[in-house]
């Protein structure tokens, strides 16, 4: 049996914001209504934009005047892709998202970068594991979190046409390809695996690839698993989880966010409504991350893991209680 | 529309053509009359079940009056006109002051004004887009000139001659966001972008100075790198010029208007607590007559 990791080899390995970097500079010179903002990231730095250039703004470190600015030629008609962390733009900014930004439903991409705990050993003040749940509760915004370098450049380039405001949350470092499933499409969840007995939904792309890994070790136990990446998580694909579930009781979510809020709540917040079922939450816990170490490291300290995943799945399936002892 | 367009529609600018500006060509006295009018449809507004910001719009109502009649080049038969110069009123909590400007440029009919607060009507007391003539929601403080530098980085890049002001409250710029866009509008030699501040001195608790000191204030909009005029922002004549100024190439322009908060109430003229008020009937009469009388003592 091969991993999520080996099937990997010799794919694109650079990381999303990379990806992103590399996909907006090839499309700023072909179309004048992009224009790129930036709050002195670096990301940019020694980037040709060529035909472009004078549409490549760096504002420097000022995160409310870059969402703000990008709100002023957002009404002129341009679509603006700002670029700033994701902790920044999703707690510093925040006001400024939401009044100058969402209110209008202004067509402004948020290139969030080093998201969830990807920043590492950069510390709390670099980690956001809350900016899921402040974005999706803006009316007008979409929330997406591409799982791999792939999806990043295809959910980009679909942000940029969507008209509206998007979130686009993306990782500090290098990570995998999911295995090869349908085409990323905004607002549709992805099936990476289907099972029987149980289903996992992630958000992201380690929560995806721990998600495949548990599903591995559950079929040891002759435990079938249907695996779900769902990197919108507003709008929510409510029917691909509805049609995953197919009558099971539970659903496990993965996400790199706290548990407050975040993806899980979402999914909660859903199916609440429409089917008995209980929603696991398989997230990190409500605790700031005092420690250096890489994103994967600090994810497996959270219990955000394949392991993790698998137990919650094994009791959902034994315990007539579904796994909340 | 109830009145017709007060101003014509300029042909648009090319790149780096000096502005015209081509409003109607009224006398002043006539502009003083429009400002009444203002205050009146302000007053009346103050006068519904939930009263209004009646301070904070009576200082502005000469620098709108200015700007809506001598300065913007502006269609309010199409408040989205693309070579339109583009107005922000930052200090939202002068809202009741912007809606009754725009009802008298002819955005909407004075009628519509009776609906400010009532139940289901898109008239609160802070703008928002929903209104005709209104670029972006305000109330929250500190967000305009970050949204005018936006406008006015697209203006640069469609190289047009249009202009952005930005009408802000003196309180207002104790919030931080200020000066970072303020920074990034100098660093970006933002010509076409003009800030200005009604500078009446008050806030809700007191003295501008009293709760968060902002003097020197024109030597602080200097050190960032903007050109400061000042003004008595109740001469329309000196609003008008300082307003019409060729913008310089490569520094943005702040106006300080001096002004009275609270100006034509006589009562409360000059005083915090003209932050806020919610007027009964008799003590609509008495301002309104007061209004209609200085008017007339003017003739």
């Amino acid at each position: 049996m091969t991993t999520a990791t080996d099937a990997t080899k010799g794919q694109d390995t650079r990381s999303a914001r990379e990806v992103y970097r590399d996909t907006i500079a090839r499309l700023l010179p072909g179309d004048d209504r992009f224009v790129v903002l930036d709050s002195d990231t670096g990301l940019f730095n020694g980037v040709d934009f060529a035909a472009g250039e004078e549409r490549y703004l760096n504002l420097g470190i000022a995160e409310h005047t870059l969402m703000g600015a990008a709100a002023g030629l957002a009404r002129e008609g341009r679509v603006p892709v700002v670029t700033t962390m994701a902790a920044f733009a999703s707690s510093r900014a925040l006001e400024a998202v939401k009044l100058d930004i969402a209110l209008g439903n202004l067509p402004v991409v948020i290139a969030a970068t080093h998201a969830g705990v990807s920043a590492g050993h950069l510390g709390p003040t670099h980690h956001a594991l809350e900016d899921l749940a402040t974005l999706r509760v803006l009316p007008h915004m979409t929330v997406v979190v591409p799982g791999d370098p792939g999806q990043t450049e295809e959910l980009l380039r679909q942000a940029l046409a969507l008209g509206g405001p998007v979130y686009l949350r993306l990782g500090r470092g290098p990570t995998p390809a999911l295995p090869a499933t349908s085409a990323p499409r905004i607002g549709k969840a992805q099936v990476l695996r289907r099972g029987t007995d149980v289903t996992v939904a992630a958000c992201g792309p380690y929560p995806a690839l721990a998600a495949l890994e548990a599903a591995e070790l559950l079929d040891h136990d002759g435990i079938s698993a249907t695996v779900l990446h769902v990197h919108t998580v507003k709008p929510l694909d409510t029917p691909a989880l509805l049609d995953a579930l197919d009558g099971q009781r539970s659903v496990i979510t993965v996400e790199e966010h706290w548990g407050a809020g975040g993806f899980g709540s979402a999914v909660a917040e859903e199916l609440s409504a429409l089917r008995p079922v209980q929603v696991h939450r398989i997230a990190m816990p409500d605790a700031f991350v005092p420690v250096a170490g890489s994103q994967q490291q600090l994810l497996e300290r959270g219990g955000v893991s394949a392991r993790a995943i698998a137990d919650r799945a094994r009791r959902t399936l034994t315990d007539p209680q579904g796994g909340t002892s | 529309m109830s009145s017709p367009p007060l101003l014509d529609t300029p042909p648009l600018a090319g790149a780096g053509a000096e502005r015209s500006v081509l409003a109607a060509p009224q006398a002043h006295d006539d502009l003083r009359e429009v400002a009444t009018r203002i205050r009146e449809h302000i007053v009346r507004m103050c006068a519904s079940p939930e009263g209004g910001h009646i301070g904070g719009s009576m200082s502005l109502v000469e620098i709108l009056t200015v700007l809506y009649f001598r300065v913007l080049r502006h269609d309010p038969g199409f408040p989205g006109l693309p070579e339109r110069d583009v107005l922000l009123l930052s200090k939202g909590h002068g809202g009741i002051g912007l809606f009754a400007a725009l009802c008298e440029a002819g955005y909407f009919p004075p009628g519509d004004l009776a609906d400010y607060s009532r139940p289901g009507s898109h008239f609160t007391a802070h703008p928002h887009p929903g209104i005709p003539g209104v670029e972006m929601p305000s109330g929250s403080l500190g967000h305009g000139l970050a949204v005018g530098v936006g406008h006015a980085l697209a203006h640069r890049l469609e190289g047009s001659g249009r202009r952005c002001y930005v009408v802000m409250g003196d309180g207002e710029l104790q919030e931080g966001s200020v000066w970072e866009a303020a920074s990034v509008a100098a660093a970006r030699k933002l010509g076409r972008l003009t800030a200005i501040v009604d500078r009446n001195g008050l806030q809700i608790s007191g003295s501008t100075e009293s709760v968060g000191a902002l003097e020197p204030l024109a030597d602080r909009w200097r050190a960032f790198g903007w050109r400061v005029l000042e003004a008595d922002g109740h001469s329309l004549g000196m609003l008008e010029r300082a307003l019409t100024a060729p913008p310089l190439p490569d520094r943005p322009t702040v106006l300080i208007a001096h002004t009275v908060k609270g100006k034509g109430v006589a009562p409360i003229e000059g005083q915090a607590r003209s932050h806020y008020a919610r007027l009964g009937r008799r003590q609509e009469a008495q301002l309104l007559k007061a209004l209609r009388a200085e008017a007339g003592a003017r003739r």
